[in-house]
């Protein structure tokens, strides 16, 4: 049911975008108003999604170890996947970012004869992730092409690197092969696999179709259907710099369509399960050094735990008699005594 | 206790398989020995916690306040404002699955719920329906649901099968902790009344006696007066029992099962033969003569409460410093809660071994230094004499119990001890130790008669991997270091594994030590004659 909606759902952006593109009247909004506001609630909702987490304290210091603490002398610590300090906590959360430290443990647990358990390493959703997420990464970057005059100095880079094979006219990039390969995997998994499939809601779905979309329009206008790069950036340049100009000629329906999808992804990331990318940052099992017997943490709201604790003295108050009878200190005759 | 269906049977249920049915629509089936009891009125209301009465999970009617559903979504807002945790948790999870096969009661009972991602999913629904947009324009397609009477019951079905192990947060790319959701979730059904009474019984004696069990103050002392006349007998010397000793440099806190349960009473043996060998000042407490907390089992208010009465304690007894004994879910609060909770305790001193000299510099803020830290120092510096052969009857391998290995990081430190007091040690394989660890399946409150067969499930992969050293390897002996592993893995070892014993590291030490003017002996601290040594 949820790829079925998922899928409407990108049927009915399709058919926007094309109405966007082939309706005169429309050019203008979609070139030009749509961009902007899918900026601004990208850049807003994102801001407003931090704002409301930051609000919520963090109460107690919870991190999750990994390894070894910091203890003895003669024991080695693990500092990175059980950091002390800000610098090893800089260090985990840099691998969890940059390479999905935490996934790449995975394993699959499966029950056979006899009967024996057994956790093989199971590292293909890491691979296939970090193969979307870093050639989203590039392909996001690349585009500053289009986006500032003069290019940036690491785009040439990225686009000799990238393109490295060679082959081809115009020249093939890796990750645009590898983000629909990455894609493929990560949806089709959802579809097949039958425990993720049940875990699944159409707001898993969806972003992977959309994310396709994007990927599919632009490799069509790159390698098939060319599109007046000139005007492109024109476009683009124009946006960013406030002063918007359209130009029809050019355009192509396959550049209206990538760039609706674009808008519809910017548009509802801070809505959906896309905002672990500030989130990540903000994980408390993570983002904390185990420094829990070395530094207080404070809780803004301790005072608010309003039970009153039992005390000594309603305990020996209760209890005087029998240890008195047992022959234990009592507070109460010492005071007495002195 | 028992199960009747044998484990090879047991196993044959298991499916990893999800029904066709979408879990939203699947309402959940209270089988028998797979949940707890309701809490007992008279302990809830000696600790005041709200809508205290006789129930059952199996009655129709849980006679809950009737504005139940209010009561739990004020609790909810209220929550996600102060647990930045629990707003970002309920946000951010993408459904990876990469949780899915990591918790030991999916592996063990293939129930999509117990996947941690489903179990959080329930207060997820819950959330969506009632603090997301999404969730209140279009229920249905963004897996949203209203908080009804069924979906309650499925909370206490499967928030009481997870034992906050935290193994799932190892693997989560984002840390989710279905241990805090599962927290958050019981704090939010006590609002209400709904908990079990293995975990408010147990709270409701400790606020109360000091300790869990309800034992009294000279019944503690019985009991550790009885372990010296014990201690005598095997070694022949007579070691202090010191309780509410005011003055003592350090304050020995303990689990209260130590005192009481077997085979915990033989570690319990082991402390005492260390502390007297090194001439150690110390003293027991009667009024803090439990260090564990079912109190974090149930909300952090109750877990504050009963924690307050260590640093009390601390402070009228004028110690120094304080060692916390062996017990995992006590370090989860000693650890990562007891300084926020009751700190600062600035009128403590910065640890330092009178032995050694050592100072214990990771426990600076809070003063409480794990029993395994300060005897792995003596061993260090050479000053207890050990003879490893005295635990030559013993093939062991090591339980890292999950909250020492998740919420701290204390890996090391016992099995540089095992190195040094036993010759057999076989570690069980890598992706069932350390961080990887599975839990015992029976923590949280869990280890009841009536939910046994949840048990014996959520152990199975604990089980297992014991199983694998002890037909390979010829392991007889799981050691670890937690109060609720030592009640609850005997019998789960038992239905998996029969042979195989549960030992505290302490006892092990308690072997091996060579106290001054002992006479030979001829037993372990269990009674078990002596592996004679090898007579030519
Ligand atoms: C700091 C940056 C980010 C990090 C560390 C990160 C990390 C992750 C990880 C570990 C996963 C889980 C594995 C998986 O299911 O693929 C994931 C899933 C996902 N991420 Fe990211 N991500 C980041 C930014 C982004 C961005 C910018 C997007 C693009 C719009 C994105 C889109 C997705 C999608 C669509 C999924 C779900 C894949 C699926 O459903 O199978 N992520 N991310
Ligand atoms: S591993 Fe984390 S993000 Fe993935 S499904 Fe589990 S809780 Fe969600
Ligand atoms: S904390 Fe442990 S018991 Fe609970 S869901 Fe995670 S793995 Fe399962």
């Amino acid at each position: 049911m949820g790829i079925w909606f998922s899928l409407v759902a990108l049927a009915a952006l399709t058919l926007l975008g094309l109405i966007g593109a082939n309706v005169p009247g429309l050019n203008y909004v979609f070139a030009v108003i749509i961009p902007y506001i899918a900026i601004t609630v990208f850049i807003v909702g994102i801001i407003v999604r931090i704002v409301i987490w930051a609000r919520s304290p963090v109460p107690f210091r919870i991190p999750t170890t990994g390894g070894q603490q910091k203890s003895l002398s003669f024991i080695k610590q693990n500092r990175l996947d059980n950091p002390s300090s800000y610098l090893g906590v800089l260090g985990r959360m840099a691998l969890e970012v940059l390479f999905f430290r935490s996934l790449f443990r995975n394993t699959k647990a499966e029950l056979k004869e006899g009967p024996n358990l057994t956790y093989g390493a199971n590292k293909w959703l890491w691979l296939f992730s970090l193969a979307f997420h870093w050639s989203f990464l590039i392909i996001f970057l690349r585009h500053f092409r289009f986006f500032t005059q003069p290019i940036p100095f690491f785009v040439p880079y990225l686009q000799e690197i990238d393109g490295f094979f060679q082959i081809w006219v115009p020249i093939i990039y890796i990750t645009d092969c590898v983000i629909v390969a990455a894609l493929s995997y990560l949806f089709f998994r959802r579809v097949f696999d039958s425990k993720i499939r049940y875990i699944s809601l159409p707001s898993d779905y969806f972003p992977l179709l959309l994310i396709s979309g994007i990927a599919i329009t632009g490799i069509l206008m790159r390698y098939f259907f060319k599109t007046d790069l000139v005007a492109v950036k024109e476009l683009m340049l124009g946006i960013l710099s406030f002063s918007p100009s359209v130009h029809a000629v050019g355009l192509s329906s396959w550049f209206y369509l990538h760039l609706f999808f674009v808008c519809s992804l910017l548009i509802y990331f801070p809505m959906s399960k896309l905002v672990h990318l500030t989130g990540i940052f903000m994980s408390p099992t993570r983002n904390l050094a185990n420094t829990n017997r070395m530094v207080r943490h404070v809780n803004p709201w301790i005072d608010e735990l309003k039970m009153k604790p039992h005390t000594y003295e309603e305990y020996e108050d209760e209890f005087r008699t029998v240890m008195k009878g047992a022959g234990m200190p009592l507070d109460k005759e010492e005071s007495h005594v002195s | 206790m028992s199960l009747k269906m044998k484990p090879e049977e047991l196993a044959q249920t298991i499916s990893y398989k999800p029904p066709k049915k979408h879990w939203i629509d699947n309402p959940v089936e209270y089988k028998k020995g797979t949940y707890n009891y309701g809490g007992n009125p008279e302990s809830l209301k000696y600790v005041h916690q709200p809508n205290p009465r006789k129930w059952q999970p199996y009655d129709e009617d849980w006679k809950l306040p009737e504005n139940w559903k209010e009561i739990i979504l004020e609790g909810f807002r209220e929550r996600i404002d102060k647990f930045r945790s629990l707003k970002l948790f309920m946000d951010i999870c993408v459904r990876c699955g990469a949780c899915a096969d990591k918790c030991h009661f999916f592996i063990g009972s293939g129930d999509p719920k117990n996947m941690p991602v489903l179990r959080a999913e329930l207060l997820r629904a819950v959330y969506r329906k009632e603090f997301t947009l999404a969730g209140k324009l279009m229920a249905g397609m963004a897996g949203a649901t209203e908080l009804t009477f069924d979906v309650l019951k499925e909370w206490f079905y499967y928030f009481y099968q997870c034992t906050q192990c935290r193994r799932c947060s190892v693997f989560c790319p984002y840390g989710i902790d279905t241990a805090e959701i599962t927290f958050l979730a019981r704090e939010l059904m006590n609002l209400i009344g709904v908990n079990i009474d293995w975990v408010m019984t147990p709270v409701s004696n400790c606020h109360r006696t000091g300790n869990h069990l309800g034992i009294q103050p000279h019944g503690f002392k019985d009991s550790i007066e009885f372990a010296a006349d014990d201690l005598e007998d095997l070694t022949g010397i007579r070691v202090e029992t010191p309780i509410n000793k005011k003055g003592a440099e350090i304050l020995f806190v303990i689990p209260s099962a130590d005192y009481f349960g077997e085979p915990h009473y033989f570690t319990l043996l082991g402390y005492m033969a260390l502390f007297h060998e090194i001439g150690l000042d110390f003293t027991f407490s009667s009024f803090a003569s439990e260090g564990g907390n079912f109190g974090s089992f149930v909300s952090h208010e109750l877990m504050k409460a009963l924690n307050a009465k260590i640093y009390a304690e601390a402070k009228r007894l004028k110690v120094k410093w304080i060692i916390g004994g062996e017990c995992g879910h006590m370090w989860r609060v000693l650890h990562q809660y007891m300084d926020t909770l009751n700190g600062p305790a600035d009128f403590l001193e910065v640890p330092k071994s009178p032995i050694t000299g050592t100072v214990f510099e990771n426990t600076r803020s809070t003063k409480m230094v794990h029993i395994t830290e300060f005897t792995a120092d003596l061993i260090k510096n050479n000053k207890i004499k050990l003879d490893k052969s005295r635990n030559n009857h013993w093939n062991a391998t090591f339980h890292d119990s999950c909250n020492p290995a998740r919420a701290m990081g204390l890996f090391e430190e016992p099995r540089y001890i095992l190195e040094n007091v036993l010759n057999n040690f076989t570690e069980m394989p890598d992706n069932t130790i350390r961080e990887q660890t599975f839990c015992c399946g029976s923590g949280a409150g869990l280890g009841t008669e009536e939910n046994f067969e949840m048990r014996m499930r959520g152990g199975f992969p604990r089980a297992n991997a014991v199983k694998y050293v002890a037909e390979n390897n010829g392991v007889n002996l799981l050691t670890c270091i937690c109060a609720i592993d030592k009640a609850t893995l005997p019998p789960l070892l038992q239905y998996w594994v029969p042979g195989v014993e549960v030992a505290g590291i302490h006892e092990l030490v308690g072997n091996a030590l060579v106290m001054k003017g002992e006479k030979e002996r001829m037993t372990d601290l269990r009674n078990n004659p002596l592996p004679r040594k090898e007579v030519l």
